[in-house]
Parts: structure tokens; C-alpha cells; sequence
């Protein structure tokens, strides 16, 4: 299998963390803390109407009365929301006609990312590079949008947030905050505040969007949290395929970073989310890395319509993190399928609601988590059916692969039926990476890398199957470099 | 070829085997037979390299080159290959990907250009006809829900298309119907060559009714008590290892 062997030879050539960098742009900055004036100075910066800057303040307000969470099994020094920027722009011109006005420095960036070599082509209009449209989130501000007018031919809007303000109102006011609202939780008010910039999405009735929608998130300036906020709508009949990938350069203090991201599925319509996360995960010692405090939610408001979350979360030092289904619609399907990989000291509270209202409504969860070194990897899951939820299902396949003798995986199962007519099944294995199974990969000719690499792969085969093809190849080989050392 | 000289194994501390010695020259195939935790499996695994399989003494080398300073993947490379008593499962991972996997790796040791997909395609499914292994079972994950008997014919499978130098077969009969073992067998005897070499460790004469050997040795107590010509293996077949007692 040439990925494993390349996952290999990935593995080799890169030193530590590969996204370690820090491109040198002029930034221009919000002063450090939190305050209304500086909810006024983001909203203000971005030329915001009226009616975001007060949503915005009463966001604030709301969030001072708040408490951090701290049931989740994580455990990090207390964050002091007053010692982080709030605001971070290139200062560069953000209005390109094409990609030669790109500021080269955020160019090079895209290009030490390694992984959009594949989005370079298709920014350059390379003949026979896939079809996947681009929104790049450089820190705080979307810079450049690709294939932008084919979709809007068929009707699809994908913009940045901020455009989305500007030029979309009434969409954007009809559902933001609709999902997730703006009480939801500390770090959801939190983002409702001071949200910096992300993407969004609006597909027509009928229209299945002609390309994968993706976009690639990273974290540049030191200290800067990082708010984006996502909203997708899928429109009567409608379909689209988002991916999110992420990476961020390595940085000593840890940062935060508090995304939402809200869908909105209407009568048989269908959102297919697709994220592959490797942040910066701190050092061999637990030093550095990212907070990923993140609220990603989806509505199935009508009838018949599907949600699928698939998730790869190998980054990171603290992952807290729940995509989860409103199944209101009657008839409506949700999945979530994910893999969550730690490694290190790295801690990952992750997993998924599934909320049953309508009738008929399914879900289906499919979790593989894997730790290793001194790592901790929960998985927490809440399956929960209304009384009007009659004949919903869910089945849950929950597993854990420990490699080593230092790591720790949890699983933390709810469910709740207020219906007798519900079916929940559950299953859950724990399985250790074992020994036997290394040596006789061995004796075959694999080293100790390749065949943890192969073991992996196979463990979180059922998962990676639901990503779009081209991000499957690129998660396996992020499988086996989180990995890297884990064992002998 | 294989040269094992007053080799000494011990197991989490405990001497198992205590001072092996056993040439196996290029072209022939040598049976192991003996009792029950004589140390058989220990010493294929001594040989291939498994970790807690601890060489305490004496020396092994195939074609002069010394197998214990190298990783069992080097081994492997190296054109040594282990038919596993009891094969272990992979879930998740095709059949077909694993051993191309495999087959790439060892080439890559050897400076050798990795086989081409149709190459390999090719490659896989002649060996299959000859050992009918079906197409099926070689999308499936490696061994995961297999039968014993089919997990056997799958390292044969495997044996032939990665075709080793140096075959040790542990108790690869074990588990296979009549008309399995026939078929195995073919298989094993279509992989003997002038420089190639066999180790097969089994219980019963009816694997060497099939694959012939050349010389017949008895382990017991992790020793050769005694060696011979194909003839003594039916002579233990009839008397089993009493006499063999105080040797070990
Ligand atoms: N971890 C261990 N600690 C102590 N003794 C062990 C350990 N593992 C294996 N042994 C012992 O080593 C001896 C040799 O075992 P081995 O598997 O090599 O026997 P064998 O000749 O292959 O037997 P069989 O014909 O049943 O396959 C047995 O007595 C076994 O109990
Ligand atoms: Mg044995």
C-alpha cells in the first residue's frame, strides 16, 4: 500500500511537528483582553451593520455571567481570557481579483502547509486538478476565495462570515445562532462575542453543489484565539460536501481556540462535514499546543433530512469537542463517525449528542479512538429520544486502541428515552495494540513503523471510508505521523 | 544454508532450549518432530527474532551471514520466512494490502524496485489459483473470522508469493482437511529449489507422506536427541518418543 509507504517516508523527512512555522506578515492587532470596547473595535474593523455589533454585545454580556466548564475529562492551567488578542488581520490588501495580488508571504505560507499543494493547483487553474473549492481562513480574515462564480451559476453562496454580514443579511440573520444559540455554552457566547471570521455556505433548493466545498483553517499570530464561526444551510433537496482541515505553526504558550460551527438541513436535504484536525499538539515535555474548545452542532429540520460528521482529531493538547444531531425532523438520519488520536500528554474529551424529536429518526456512531504515550482520550456520548421520537434507532460502536502501558481511554455513554418505542444499541471493545501482532507484521518484512502504521489503518478503516477519497489518503498518512514513536 | 550451532533459549528467564545444534544444507528440507513443549516453536521463533525469545548461547547463520544480530524484519528481507502454529489476525487491513505491503518492504530492503499494482495483481492471483485461496478471501481482512484450516493455506499463500529462501513451517498441517493438505503440499513442494531450504516441524507422518524430507530430527528437552532419514519418522509414528526420555 503506497500510503503507508509514504506515510514512512513522510515521517522521515519531517522533524518534529511539520506545521511549525511562523510566516513573518505584518499583522494588525486589537489590544490584548476582553472588553466591550474591544467587542466594538472587532465589529468596527470589520465594517459590521448594526444589528451583528449588538448580538455581539449582548453575547458579551451574557458570557461575563458565565462559568468555564469542567466536566469534561480534561485538565489544563486556568486560561486567562484577559491575556489573549482578540483580533488579529494581515495587514496586507484583503480584496483580490485574482491570485496575484495575494501578498507572496501568505502565498508561501499555503505552500509550507504541504497539504493544499492540492487547493495551489486548483488556485492556480491547473488543468485536471479536482474540484475542490477553497476558502482559506489565514488567522482572523478569509483572504482568498476560489471558484466563487461557478458556484454562484448554480446558486451556491460560499463566502466568508464577514462577506456573508455584509452581503447576505437576511440569511445570515435568519439562522445564525439558530443551532447553536447564543446561551449555549462558555465557549459558544464566548465565539458569539468576539468571532473573528469562517465561512459560509448556502445551497439552493434542489441544487447538489458541483464540487466539495473545503477550507483550511490555521493559527498564526501568537496568542491570538482564534473564533471562527461556520454556518452551513442545505435549502430543501439539497446537498453538499465540506471538508475543514487545520493545521497551526508551533508556538510556545497555548492557545486558544473556540470555534461554532452551525448546519441547517431542511426537508431531504443532506450536509456531509468532513474535519481533519492536526494542530499543534505541545511538545515531548506537555508544553505548548492548542486548546480546542469547539461547538458543532447540526439541526435536521426537516423531513427526511441527513447529517453525516466525520472527524479526524489527531492535533491538539486539549480537545473538548461534540458534533452533534438535532434530529427534528421526522424520518431524519444522523451520523458522526470519528477517530481521535492522542499521543504525548495530549488530552482529547470528545464525542457526540444525538437528540431524537421527530419520529423515525436514526442515528448511528461510529468511534475509534486511539492513545498512546501518556495520553487520555474520553469518548462521551449522549443518545437521547423525546417522547414524540417514536421509532427512533440508534446504534453506537464505540472502540479503543491502547498502545502502550501510560495512556488511558474512557468511554461515557448517555442515553436517555422518554419513549418506550426506541431502540438504542450499544456496543464497546478495548483492545490493546498487541505484541503478537507486531512481531508477525515483522516476520512478514514490515518495521515497527510501518506495521503500527498498518494496524492503525486497520483499526480505523470503517471511519476513514466515510471520508471524501482524496482526504482519506491524507488522514491515513496523518495516522500514522501522529503516531510516530509510539512504540519500540 | 542454515547453521544453528549449540543455540541456547530461554523464555521469561526459563532455559527452554539448551543447546541446539542442526544444519539444514541448501536444496534440502529437514522434519522436526517431538513431544509436546519440546521447544519446536521456540526455536522458530529464536530464529525469526521474537522479542522474549532471549538467545543466551551458540550461534545461527543463514548462508554465513549471523540471523541474531538482525531485526525480525531484517530477517525476513533476508528471504527467512516463518509459517505461523497459530497465525494471528489482522483486522481492517485486505489481505492483497498487506502483503504488498509486505512484499514492497522487503524489496525495499533489498535495493529492489517495488512491484508495479497490475505486477502484483497478476502475481496474486496465480499463486491463489495453484493453492485455492479465493478471491474472496483475499479482499477479506487478513485472517479475521478465517477457519484454523483456512488460516493455514493463507500463510502458504503468503509463503509462496513472498518466496522466501528459508521456509520453516510450524505445524502447518494442523487444522487442514485430507484434500487442504494436498493442496497445501503441492504448494509447499513447488517452492523447494537447489537454493532454497526447509524447516517443517509437524507431528505427523501424513504432512511427510506429501513433502518429503530429506532428514528426520527428534527434539525433545529443547535438544536434537536424534536425527535420520525419512524411515524415523515412521519409526516414532509407531513407538512415539518413550525412548527418548532420558535423552532429554
Ligand atoms: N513465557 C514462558 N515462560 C515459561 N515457559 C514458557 C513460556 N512460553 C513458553 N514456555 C514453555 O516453553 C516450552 C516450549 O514451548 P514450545 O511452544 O516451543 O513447544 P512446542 O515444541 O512447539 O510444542 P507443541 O508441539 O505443543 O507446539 C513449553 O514447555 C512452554 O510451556
Ligand atoms: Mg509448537
Amino acid at each position: 500500500m503506497p500510503a503507508v509507504k509514504e506515510t514512512i517516508e513522510t515521517v522521515e523527512s519531517i522533524a518534529d511537528y511539520e506545521h511549525g512555522f511562523i510566516t513573518d506578515i505584518e499583522m494588525e492587532m486589537a489590544p490584548k483582553g476582553l472588553s466591550t470596547d474591544i467587542v466594538r473595535y472587532i465589529s468596527a474593523k470589520k465594517g459590521e451593520p448594526q444589528w451583528m455589533l449588538d448580538w455581539r454585545l449582548a453575547a458579551y454580556e451574557r458570557w461575563l455571567t458565565m462559568q468555564e466548564p469542567s466536566w469534561a475529562m480534561v485538565n489544563y492551567p486556568t486560561i486567562d481570557f484577559q491575556d489573549s488578542y482578540y483580533y488579529a488581520a494581515p495587514k496586507a490588501k484583503i480584496e483580490l481579483d485574482s491570485l496575484d495580488d495575494l501578498d507572496p508571504e501568505i502565498l508561501e505560507t499555503y505552500k509550507k502547509l504541504g497539504i493544499p499543494l492540492r487547493e495551489q493547483e486548483v488556485l492556480a487553474g491547473v488543468k485536471g486538478a479536482p474540484r475542490i473549492a477553497v476558502d482559506a481562513v489565514f488567522d482572523s480574515v478569509s483572504v482568498a476565495t476560489t471558484f466563487r462564480a461557478e458556484l454562484a451559476k448554480s446558486g451556491v453562496i460560499f463566502c466568508s462570515m464577514s462577506e456573508a454580514i455584509k452581503e447576505y443579511p437576511d440569511l445570515v440573520r435568519q439562522y445564525l445562532g439558530t443551532v447553536v444559540p447564543v446561551t449555549d455554552n462558555f465557549y459558544a457566547t464566548l465565539n458569539s462575542a468576539v468571532f473573528s471570521d469562517g465561512t459560509f455556505v448556502y445551497i439552493p433548493p434542489g441544487v447538489r453543489c458541483p464540487m466539495e466545498l473545503s477550507t483550511y483553517f490555521r493559527i498564526n499570530a501568537a496568542d491570538t484565539g482564534q473564533f471562527e464561526r461556520t454556518l452551513i444551510i442545505a435549502d430543501k433537496g439539497a446537498y453538499v460536501s465540506y471538508l475543514e482541515g487545520c493545521t497551526a505553526p508551533m508556538r510556545d504558550e497555548n492557545q486558544l481556540h473556540a470555534a461554532v460551527v452551525e448546519l441547517v438541513v431542511l426537508d431531504d436535504a443532506e450536509i456531509k462535514y468532513s474535519t481533519v484536525q492536526n494542530w499543534y499538539p505541545g511538545d515531548k515535555n506537555g508544553v505548548g499546543g492548542i486548546y480546542n474548545f469547539v461547538t458543532k452542532r447540526a439541526d435536521c429540520r426537516g423531513a427526511r433530512s441527513k447529517v453525516s460528521w466525520t472527524q479526524v482529531e489527531t492535533g491538539s493538547a486539549v480537545t473538548w469537542k461534540y458534533p452533534s444531531c438535532i434530529l427534528r425532523g421526522d424520518e431524519s438520519q444522523g451520523a458522526f463517525y470519528s477517530i481521535a488520536i492522542t499521543n504525548g500528554h495530549q488530552q482529547a474529551d470528545t464525542g457526540t449528542k444525538m437528540i431524537h424529536l421527530g419520529k423515525n429518526t436514526r442515528s448511528r456512531i461510529v468511534s475509534k479512538g486511539i492513545s498512546a504515550g501518556k495520553s487520555n482520550n474520553t469518548y462521551r456520548g449522549l443518545v437521547s429520544a423525546h417522547a414524540k421520537a417514536k421509532g427512533a434507532r440508534n446504534f453506537t460502536q464505540c472502540d479503543s486502541l491502547l498502545i502502550g502501558d501510560q495512556c488511558g481511554a474512557h468511554t461515557v455513554p448517555y442515553v436517555e428515552a422518554k419513549t418506550p418505542y426506541a431502540t438504542f444499541e450499544h456496543e464497546a471493545t478495548t483492545t490493546r495494540l498487541s505484541e503478537d501482532q507486531l512481531f508477525y507484521c515483522r516476520q512478514r518484512g514490515l518495521s515497527t513503523e510501518d506495521a503500527v502504521a498498518l494496524l492503525v489503518n486497520g483499526f480505523v478503516r470503517e471511519v476513514l471510508q466515510e471520508l471524501p477519497m482524496e482526504f482519506a489518503v491524507e488522514a491515513q498518512k496523518l495516522v500514522a505521523i501522529s503516531l510516530e514513536g509510539s512504540v519500540g | 544454508m542454515l547453521n544453528i550451532n549449540n543455540l541456547q533459549v530461554e523464555v521469561g528467564g526459563t532455559p527452554i532450549i539448551k543447546g541446539l545444534t542442526l544444519q539444514v544444507p541448501a536444496g534440502e528440507v529437514h522434519a522436526i518432530m517431538g513431544p509436546n513443549g519440546a521447544g519446536k516453536s521456540t526455536l522458530s521463533y529464536a530464529l525469526t527474532g521474537r522479542d522474549g525469545y532471549e538467545v543466551v548461547g551458540g550461534t545461527a547463520t543463514l548462508n554465513g551471514e549471523d540471523l541474531l544480530e538482525l531485526a525480525p524484519e531484517e530477517r525476513a528481507a533476508k528471504g527467512l520466512f516463518l509459517s505461523f502454529q497459530y497465525p494471528l489476525e489482522i483486522p481492517g487491513v485486505p489481505t492483497l494490502t498487506f502483503l504488498r505491503t509486505a512484499l514492497n518492504a522487503q524489496r525495499k530492503a533489498r535495493d529492489e524496485a517495488e512491484i508495479s499494482v497490475p505486477d502484483f495483481m497478476k502475481l496474486s492471483r496465480d499463486v491463489a489459483k495453484k493453492l485455492g485461496v479465493t478471491p474472496e478471501m483475499m479482499k477479506r481482512p487478513l485472517n479475521v473470522g478465517f477457519s484454523g484450516g483456512e488460516k493455514k493455506r493463507m500463510e502458504i499463500y503468503q509463503m509462496a508469493l513472498l518466496d522466501p529462501r528459508f521456509m520453516i513451517l510450524d505445524e502447518t498441517d494442523s487444522g487442514l482437511d485430507i484434500d487442504a493438505l494436498k493442496v497445501v503440499s503441492e504448494g509447499v513442494n513447488a517452492l523447494r529449489g537447489p537454493d532454497k531450504g526447509m524447516l517443517v516441524i509437524t507431528h505427523y507422518q501424513r504432512l511427510l507422506d506429501h513433502i518429503k524430507p530429506d532428514r528426520v530430527h527428534v527434539l525433545a528437552g529443547g535438544r536434537i536427541v536424534d536425527s535420520g532419514g525419512p524411515e524415523l519418522a515412521l519409526a516414532l509414528e509407531a513407538d512415539g518418543y518413550d525412548r527418548y526420555k532420558d535423552a532429554a
